[in-house]
């Protein structure tokens, strides 16, 4: 091993690839075959967490980071004055399988600039996928960039070796692109992803019949959008999840604070806050939309087309609709439950159990775990004394509002946790 | 009150209880031999491991509460908390007795065994994911550790299954044992550990030049992933507590 060499391409290339958020290495049933190296069949490991607190677990780094493109949002644009390297095939495949069999890692997730053409480039990346599987029997999780524009037949043998796949949409409207980055288009983006949601789907009806199907991509499908670099609003920015969400099967959508890369004018300049708070405040719109039953129209709408900044998106709906409250613990079923501010989905479990053998009061639902300061506004249980004023949403918001202002503070600061996806938070 | 004193192994702990089904003493503390806080009204007496009636009761306990209840006892016990013995004893009776199920958590000892073995179960995951190998001159993935619990005979699957074609120790530095993986069966081991086998300067008498590199590549990569703008040390210290760090090569001091 040339060590010098390869140090300073894994700095650069490494450094190039942060940006990307996902950190992943979940929900892949890959287990350990002929006693070969690696298993990915358990829960994703974070081996370690940088220090902005987020999980490590995968070797991310590009390939190269030479690009014909010159998307401006993105450090390795062709314009951008900066060192490029590219790493040789092997010379991935031995970092992966070193870094591994020293437990540092879960896998790898290798993207990659685009050199030559599309084609050119995700077979490179391929490359490094089929060696992985085929010559090292290397069963860690890998996952792998869809490289925008690259062939049908190409992404099929992708997902053959790859357990995750992805492609970054990054801007979340047609227009922020063409400003960003003119030579790009999107269908570019949705060929890969329609190809691969239609292996996923084929494989799975294969595989009813045909046991021995060989597996394809089982961790799904996964995108990107950068947060705050045009000037979407969050519906325009939750539309587009929840679209992706139900065209392609994503299995993720991540959301990217912008952070200032360049002094180009289009974009907010360099020093410009990363806009976590609102990062944070997607993710809980996600959540919503994925796991508690709402509908994106319900959450952002014309007249209210970004999520407040002060309250989480559960409760500004629920302040939005007083009507729909109190809320009976005791009789609600599920979906109502799960609608309540303060109430998490484990929280919904424990009730509906718990209440088949007793009618629920304050004190059950304190131990069950809710988050009173929020839930007792919107509910009514087995004790006498609830709220029964009428008050207004603005008059809610601010008694809220007062009694959480030292927990929102631990709130915000604890929104990375979110990139755990076994963290559900309550909302 | 009569007191047991066991070896401080898992079986020795569950002989104890046989010969507590067989004496029937009033009033029982189960404490480990090293245990010596022992006070002149009481009487002690010393029990010797038997792998048979561990066995037995380790069935009788399966057959009344079911894997989960043997599973719960077996991680609580690990827990080497204080005292832990006793709590366990006087669940186990209301379990030959009454049937009380590991997860009625209205009972206090239910209560106590369930949160530690979150605890345990806490243990065991950073574990398996905070070893670090690194590769000895005779081709074997060597990591220690020194966790709060003794967690390491949960790990061993863990690690079978994922490294099945590299030969792998992994040391508890705490508790002086360590268990080894040699292509076939991980097996229980005790060493002499050389006492500067974890002191940087040395490294390169025990580790081979190769790997010395690789922890290096693995530094500094850990070094450019991390994003400057975003950097948030508190979330940082609360995923990996601090105690921890002395296991992690890329928070080694350059
Ligand atoms: S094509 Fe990809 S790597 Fe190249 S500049 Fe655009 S975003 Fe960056």
């Amino acid at each position: 091993m040339n060590f010098d060499r390869i140090k300073e391409k894994l700095n650069i290339l490494a450094d190039a690839a942060k940006y990307d958020v996902s950190c992943s290495s979940s929900g892949s049933k890959r287990a350990n075959k002929n006693k070969g190296l690696g298993d990915s069949s358990g829960m994703g490991i974070c081996h370690s967490y940088t220090e902005d607190g987020r999980c490590v677990s995968l070797l991310k780094i590009l390939l190269t980071n030479h690009c014909i493109f010159d998307c401006a949002y993105c450090v390795t644009r062709k314009s951008n004055d900066i060192k490029r390297a590219a790493f040789k095939v092997q010379e991935v495949v031995d970092l992966t399988i070193n870094f591994y069999r020293r437990n540092y890692i879960e896998g790898l997730f290798l993207s990659s600039g685009i050199f030559k053409n599309a084609d050119y480039t995700m077979e490179r990346l391929i490359a490094v996928a089929k060696k992985l599987r085929e010559e090292e029997n290397f069963n860690g999780y890998i996952h792998l960039k869809s490289i925008p524009g690259a062939s049908d037949e190409l992404m099929r043998e992708a997902g053959l070796y790859a357990d995750r796949l992805s492609v970054n949409i990054e801007i979340p409207s047609a227009s922020g692109l063409k400003l960003l980055a003119p030579d790009k288009n999107r269908e570019d983006f949705l060929k890969p992803m329609r190809k691969v949601k239609n292996e996923i789907i084929q494989y799975k009806s294969e595989k009813k019949i045909i046991k021995s199907t060989p597996i394809y991509a089982p961790a799904g499908q996964s995108t990107q959008m950068i947060i705050g670099a045009t000037g979407e609003t969050d519906a325009q920015i939750m539309y587009t999840s929840a679209y992706f969400y139900k065209e392609f099967q994503m299995k993720r959508v991540y959301y990217s604070g912008y952070i200032p890369i360049s002094y180009d004018k289009r974009l907010p300049s360099i020093g410009t806050e990363v806009p976590m708070l609102r990062e944070n405040r997607l993710y809980q719109a996600d959540w919503l939309l994925r796991f508690y039953g709402f509908d994106v129209r319900e959450l952002l709408t014309k007249e209210h087309p970004n999520l407040d900044a002060d309250v989480d998106p559960k409760l500004g709906w629920a302040l939005r609709n007083l009507d729909k409250f109190p809320v009976n613990i005791n009789t609600a079923d599920r979906n109502t439950l799960a609608r309540i501010p303060g109430v998490g989905m484990r929280s919904v479990h424990k009730i509906i159990h718990a209440r088949r053998y007793r009618n629920l009061n304050w004190e059950h639902l304190k131990n069950i775990g809710i988050a009173m300061n929020r839930a007792k506004y919107f509910i009514t249980c087995d004790s006498k004394d609830f709220e029964t004023k009428d008050r207004t949403p603005g008059q809610l918001k601010s008694m809220i509002m007062q009694e959480s202002a030292s927990k929102f503070r631990k709130a915000y600061s604890s929104q990375l946790n979110l990139f755990d996806s076994n963290a559900l938070p309550t909302l | 009150m009569a007191i047991y004193r066991y070896d401080s192994s898992f079986e020795g702990f569950l002989s104890c209880i046989f010969d507590f089904y067989e004496q029937k003493p009033n009033t029982l503390s189960i404490v480990p031999q090293h245990h010596n806080a022992l006070s002149f009204f009481d009487t002690s007496e010393d029990v010797i491991t038997d792998p048979e009636k561990a066995q037995r009761v380790w069935k009788g306990l399966k057959q009344k509460g079911g894997s989960e209840t043997t599973t719960a006892i077996h991680r609580a016990f690990l827990s080497e908390i204080e005292g832990i013995e006793d709590i366990l004893l006087s669940y186990i009776i209301k379990c030959f007795k009454e049937g009380l199920s590991i997860k009625n958590y209205a009972d206090s000892d239910v209560l106590r065994i369930s949160k530690v073995v979150k605890m345990v179960g806490r243990e065991k995951h950073r574990m398996d994911a905070f070893v670090r190998f690194r590769e000895t001159k005779d081709g074997i993935y060597f990591a220690t550790i020194a966790p709060d619990f003794n967690v390491l005979p949960l790990n061993s699957t863990h690690f079978k299954k994922r490294y099945a074609d590299q030969k792998w120790l992994i040391y508890d530095l705490k508790r002086k044992y360590g268990i080894y993986y040699d292509l076939h069966t991980v097996e229980t081991i005790e060493l002499q550990l050389s006492s500067d086998i974890n002191t940087t300067s040395q490294a390169s008498l025990y580790f081979t030049q190769e790997e010395l590199q690789y922890e290096e590549l693995w530094q500094n990569y850990f070094n450019s992933t991390n994003i400057a703008s975003r950097k948030n040390m508190r979330l940082h210290v609360q995923h990996v507590p601090k105690r921890y760090w002395k296991y992690l090569s890329e928070k080694k001091p350059s």
